[in-house]
């Protein structure tokens, strides 16, 4: 039977619906997301695609499905009505937090509003000891007045002390308030995060429950949408770890699901750095209202189990709820097309995070917006122009854009209208820079010797000059880099991972024990993974490790099979490797503790190869000078010599594999157009990537 | 050299930013010492050649604005550029000089560009123990409080002088976390300098004066830009601390007028016999960055913007104390310097300042006792931080156990249970803690907590018997308590708990903002239904019948 696998991402505006024969692309749609029921908009897109390509669903051999509605739900405070359950004593968990302001100067913070309000916080007598011995027994004489108390309540997240050493506790809990109220969802915290910190805990278990009924609803109905349309094959829903799981898994562990499109993107990225052999990546993908940037070593997206959702203030660091889940770890700032500019009391020019988003949208959209953005710079440069804008569906006002740079930046910078477009460029592409080398200094790696895969609406424009800002040399910018997250869903693994919190040090640890754990988490997480694919299970196990007394872990691969004591010299070695790597020398005579214990296990990707319109890849050639590609040029103000220069201007799908030439030029596609700027050359790899490097 | 567009200068002051930030976070990423990690105690900075700073790191704790400047000026002066040579780092944990007690080092790098110093990057951190009696208000001078060590060079063009470090290992309980720490320092400053002169040679800069000129005269600009906004005069508060044994007046005047806001701290009590005093600089860092809190503070710190500021205090008061006075908790007296300035600013900007808070942290250092490790019990060493309320803002209520002016994590309970022998059996907020007013005081909270083991406990707290007073009309806070087995202990001392024991610890509520009689009774109720007031509070503060 052919292989035939389609991918469908649910934005925020736009859905993405991706057909491939499990070689190529054979078909493409981009449709609104319809809010109230986004499995209809779904269906339509999906259709389109099918009709494309004259094919039904009944063809289908693989379905991949990502979504935004478990993170806008958080976001807007849509979920059910839940209450937690906390130990005696500590009903504030919540409210309490890390007792921390986000922000240092500001007196005026408020914070972020709590998903469960202090009137439906709960607690029962018990307690467990940092082992999991019972020092108080769960006092079951409460549990009539806790179900009084649950009148109303959809969803309950129960979060006792240490259940992640014990979740007996927390289990008979739940299974005592299921008698008595059948229908509530509950979540367990030592299920959904059974990771010690209380708050993080509580926060991932809450927000668990809370998405639970919306989400449970959500998967049920579109499940069945497509299999009364005829659907065969079992759908697969997209994690923000970047590997897919179950819709049963789903629908246990909605958490898991927030933020799966970004992670689409880094898939495709690392996707792409396997086959051109690219050892260290940084992505960068660039939209109308954010930039996300993620880190990929031996094509592998840098993880993380650390996630922060609904900030009160946006981009700003502990203004949300921490939620822990593995997570591909992506940093995202409030720069893009829409980042509005503007100069303050000080005659400082800022750009973003605000942003006129799609509506009203920049001033050159000419549909109401009236600040000056990012995208009305581009436009008064000459890097987008009217006759090519986004397949003639709107049209483009530079002439506006540019008057308005003018008045709102240039009068008060007693600038022109092009040297104040060069001014909002700089700023807004050296703070994505910044965020990317700020990240790079966080995970203790460095940004100069990595080849910068950009994609993403804007992405592909603004690609040399945050390069150029952050010590980048080489960039690629992937074949159809508008629709990168949906053809990433392509590549992703069935694939589970737990995490379990066991305090040890390293010196005194009980091998067998760890092992006795391992082993179950191995189970645990391969049953699940089980699910979703038949194929052999790759298994990997980690060690969250530190020296006593700081607070930054390093996770360290395991061994496979039961941990020995001799074992233990090769991890102390292993730690002080990675950690001379990051802070150029280890501690010697330092304890090493272990916080965390880790087990993934995932399918193999995929076995397609890299979708791309060409039909036969060839060898790499390096680039073929001497080509004569195209002879049309346009003027573009040049970001580098702030002067008006004649820009190369080419057809991005009239390139062929070996084609080179030297910057300033512009390269155009459907849905973007990639700026290469004049200290650098561009030419096209076998698969039809297109390669900038700086010129030396 | 071509002139600059006010577009590129700009860059370039978001680079600083950014470079100050990635030292930072260099810093605290390496760092041993708990009150690094978790509050983000350092500081990173860049200099420009004559030693005026350009750039801070935004970081946890508000204790190094200034200090951190004023040391580098110090430093420069001690050791000519003429001097120095490339790789060269100089140090000093001089409280005086560096960030008010020893446990703060300051490290200073020049940055060389073809041959010539055009800047500096500094950086502090607090070093985990400097021996002497260790962290805690029981010294009688400085000697006690342990190692000193004047201005002196570290690095010698890339060698580190190693007897330096075996003396500050020969001096520490915590030898090998100290020498982490330093060697964190150092990379710190090495990363500032090499991307300060990365930095320079993409703009294609000889040196940084345009620069340097363009962000001082901006922030300097708008500081006074800000400062004009606030009615000129004299404005005076009183602010009465716990003290060690007894309680101290805290005096302030506040003079504004064009060229900026001087405070002095004229009428304040004397020094303490213990090391809960205050040098000068510390106490000017809190005291600024509370005004700087409300009056531009969009504005980054740097020369320019720190300038209209100015602090004097007569030498040998408690927040001017003098060497050799101890001076190992001056956090306790120099968290509350923000209350201080701001009940003086309040009557200038009536609606504008917040009530007063907790303010002090309730830093909770544990240890075991020496006998308990003797005799083969748990060594463990552990401090727990927790906060109170915040003071009600103008419009809006007080932030619950949240930690201003610092910037702490508060403990999570199962991270402190799996490094000590205690059991934490509540931690919850405190009902009726809260200052009254039309805006309430944040609350505090009330931990209780055991152990299997016998153990120590230092404290060096506030606001036990001087509760956060409320403005406007606003009541005061709860004040803070502490009891082992519902005995009372006093706010600063060192305690022994034996096994089993129950020690509570309240954390004070912040002071109310209004006459609570205005309190919209749509928030009454709702404080009501969470039981963050109790009925006979909203019947005798609020008027309202539950």
């Amino acid at each position: 039977m052919a292989t035939i696998r389609l991918a469908v991402d649910v934005g925020g505006t736009f859905t993405d619906t991706i057909l491939t024969d499990g070689e190529h692309v054979i078909a493409s749609s981009k449709t609104l997301t319809t809010h109230a029921d986004p499995a209809t908009g779904t269906l339509q897109g999906v259709q389109r695609a099918l009709q494309a390509s004259g094919l039904t669903l009944a063809d289908v051999t693989g379905f991949v499905h990502g979504t935004t509605l478990a993170t806008n739900a958080l976001i807007e405070r849509r979920g059910a009505k839940t209450a937690t359950i906390t130990t005696e004593g500590f009903r504030d968990i919540l409210d309490i937090a890390y007792e921390r302001r986000y922000s240092q100067y500001d007196i005026n913070i408020e914070k972020p509003e709590l998903i469960v309000p202090r009137t439906r916080s709960f607690t029962i007598r018990e307690r467990l000891r940092v082992d999991g011995h019972v020092l108080q027994p769960l006092d079951t004489t409460q549990i009539d007045t806790l179900v009084a108390s649950l009148e109303g309540c959809e969803a309950v997240a129960i979060c006792l002390l240490h259940a992640y050493a014990n979740p007996a506790h927390e289990q008979q809990l739940r299974d005592e308030l299921l008698q008595a109220r059948p229908d509530l969802c509950i979540s367990l915290s030592s299920e959904v995060s059974p990771e010690a910190r209380e708050f993080d805990r509580l926060c991932t278990t809450g927000a668990n429950a809370y998405i639970q009924p919306l989400m449970q609803g959500y998967l049920q109905r579109f499940s069945q949408t497509f299999t009364e349309q005829g659907l065969r094959c079992s759908i697969l829903m997209m994690t923000a770890s970047g590997g897919m799981c179950t819709l049963a898994t789903a629908a246990r562990y909605p958490i898991r699901l927030v933020e799966s499109g970004p992670a689409g993107g880094a898939i495709l990225a690392a996707r792409v750095a396997a086959a051109c052999e690219l050892e260290q990546v940084l992505s960068f993908d660039m939209g109308g209202t954010t930039a996300k940037l993620c880190l990929i070593d031996q094509a592998q997206p840098q993880s993380s189990r650390q996630f922060e959702i609904a900030r009160a203030a946006r981009f700003i660091k502990g203004s949300g709820m921490p939620v822990r889940i593995p997570v591909i770890d992506m940093i995202e700032i409030g720069a893009g097309g829409g980042s509005i500019a503007s100069v303050d009391h000080l005659g400082r020019l800022v750009v973003g995070p605000r942003s006129a988003g799609s509506e009203p949208g920049p001033v050159a959209f000419a549909r109401g917006g009236a600040d000056a953005t990012v995208t009305d710079a581009d436009a008064t440069m000459g890097y987008l122009r009217a006759e090519d804008f986004a397949e003639g569906q709107f049209s483009l006002d530079a002439m506006a854009a540019q008057a308005a740079l003018a008045a709102q930046i240039g009068t008060p910078l007693q600038l022109d209208a092009q040297q104040a477009a060069l001014g909002v460029s700089r700023i807004v592409d050296e703070s994505m820079a910044s965020a990317a080398r700020m990240h790079a200094v966080e995970s203790g790696k460095d940004l100069a010797t990595r080849t910068m895969i950009a994609f993403g609406g804007n992405g592909p424009l603004h690609a040399c000059r945050v390069a150029r800002a952050a010590g980048i040399r080489h960039i690629l910018i992937p074949c159809d880099p508008g629709v990168g997250s949906a053809v990433g869903f392509l590549y992703a693994p069935v694939s589970f991972e737990t995490v379990r919190s066991r305090y040890s040090l390293l010196d005194t640890l009980d091998c067998a024990a760890i092992s006795t754990l391992l082993e179950q988490m191995q189970d645990e997480a391969r049953s699940v993974v089980r699910q979703g694919s038949q194929a052999p299970l790759n298994t990997t196990r980690s060690a969250f490790m530190r020296y006593h007394g700081q607070g930054h872990e390093i996770e360290i691969p395991l061994p496979n099979g039961t941990l020995k004591e001799i074992d233990i010299a090769n991890l102390r070695a292993l730690f002080e490797s990675a950690y001379s790597q990051q802070f150029s020398r280890p501690v010697p005579g330092m304890h090493i503790e272990i916080l965390n214990w880790a087990v993934r296990v995932a399918s193999p990707a995929p076995s397609t190869t890299a979708p791309t319109t060409l039909q036969h890849p060839g060898p790499l050639t390096g680039p073929r000078t001497g080509q004569k590609i195209s002879a049309q040029t346009r003027p573009i103000f040049c970001d580098v010599n702030a002067r008006t220069v004649e820009a190369l201007y080419v057809e991005r799908r009239q390139l062929r594999p070996g084609d080179s030439f030297q910057g300033p030029a512009l390269v155009h596609e459907a849905q973007t157009s990639t700026l290469v700027a004049s200290d650098f050359s561009a030419w096209v790899d076998a698969y039809g990537h297109l390669i900038l490097e700086a010129k030396p | 050299m071509k002139t600059l567009s006010s577009a590129s200068l700009q860059v370039m002051w978001n680079r600083l930013l950014a470079i100050v930030e990635e030292q930072g976070q260099t810093l605290i990423r390496a760092a041993f010492s708990p009150i690094v990690r978790e509050c983000g105690d350092i500081s990173a900075g860049v200099f420009d050649v004559q030693g005026r700073m350009l750039a801070q790191a935004v970081t946890g704790t508000p204790g190094h604005i200034n200090t951190m400047a004023e040391a580098v000026m110090t430093l420069r002066a001690r050791f000519p550029p003429e001097s120095m040579r490339a790789g060269d780092i100089y140090m000093t944990n001089d409280p005086w000089l560096a960030s008010g007690h020893l446990n703060d080092f300051l490290l200073l790098m020049p940055a060389f560009l073809d041959g010539e110093v055009v800047g500096f990057c500094a950086c502090t951190s607090h070093l985990v123990d400097l021996g002497g009696l260790g962290m805690g208000p029981e010294g009688s001078d400085i000697y006690d409080e342990g190692l000193l060590i004047p201005p002196c060079k570290l690095v010698d063009r890339g060698e580190v002088n190693a007897l330096l470090m075996d003396i500050v290992r020969a001096n520490s309980r915590e030898p090998i976390a100290n020498e982490g720490d330093i060697y964190a320092l150092i990379a710190c400053c090495e990363a500032g300098v090499t991307r300060l002169t990365q930095m320079m040679r993409e703009f294609h800069l000889s040196q940084l004066d345009a620069l340097s000129q363009y962000i001082i005269d901006t922030s300097y600009r708008g500081t006074l830009a800000a400062i004009a906004k606030v009615p000129q005069g004299v404005y005076h508060n009183t602010l009465t601390v716990d003290g060690y044994d007894a309680a101290l007046q805290l005096q302030a005047s506040l003079r504004v007028s064009c060229e900026g806001m001087h405070v002095d701290f004229a009428g304040t009590s004397g020094c303490s016999p213990k090391g809960i005093n205050v040098p000068l600089n510390y106490a000017t860092a809190y005291t600024v960055f509370a005004l700087r809190c409300i009056v531009g503070s969009d504005i980054p710190n740097n020369a320019g913007s720190l300038a209209p500021f100015t602090v004097s205090g007569p030498p040998g008061c408690i927040l001017n104390a003098q060497h050799p006075a101890p001076v190992a908790m001056r956090h306790t007296l120099g968290q509350m310097t923000p209350d201080l300035v701001l009940g003086c600013l309040h009557q200038a900007l009536p609606d504008q300042v917040p009530a007063e808070g907790a303010s002090c942290m309730y830093d909770l250092p544990l240890r075991h006792t020496p006998e308990s490790a003797r005799n083969g019990g748990r060594r463990f060493a552990l401090e727990l931080v927790h906060n109170g309320g915040t003071g009600a803002r103008p419009h809006l209520d007080g932030l619950s156990a949240t930690a201003f002016p610092s910037g702490v994590y508060g403990s999570q309970v199962e991270m402190t249970e799996a490094v000590a022998p205690v059991v934490i059996w509540r931690r919850e907020l405190r009902c009726d803690s809260g200052g009254a007013g039309q805006f309430r005081g944040g609350l505090g909270q009330r931990i209780e907590m055991s152990s299997e083991e016998d153990y120590l406990v230092f404290l060096s707290v506030e606001r036990v018997q001087h509760p956060a007073r409320g403005r406007a009309g606003g009541l005061a806070g709860a004040p803070g308590r502490i009891q082992l087995d519902e005995e009372t202990v006093p706010g600063k001392c060192e305690l022994r708990v034996s096994a089993g024991q129950r020690l509570v610890f309240d954390t004070p509520g912040g002071g109310g903002f209004g006459d609570p009689l205005q309190r919209d009774p749509r928030a009454v109720q709702q404080d009501l239904a969470a039981q963050w007031i109790s009925d006979e509070a909203a019947q005798q503060h609020y008027g309202v019948s539950p």
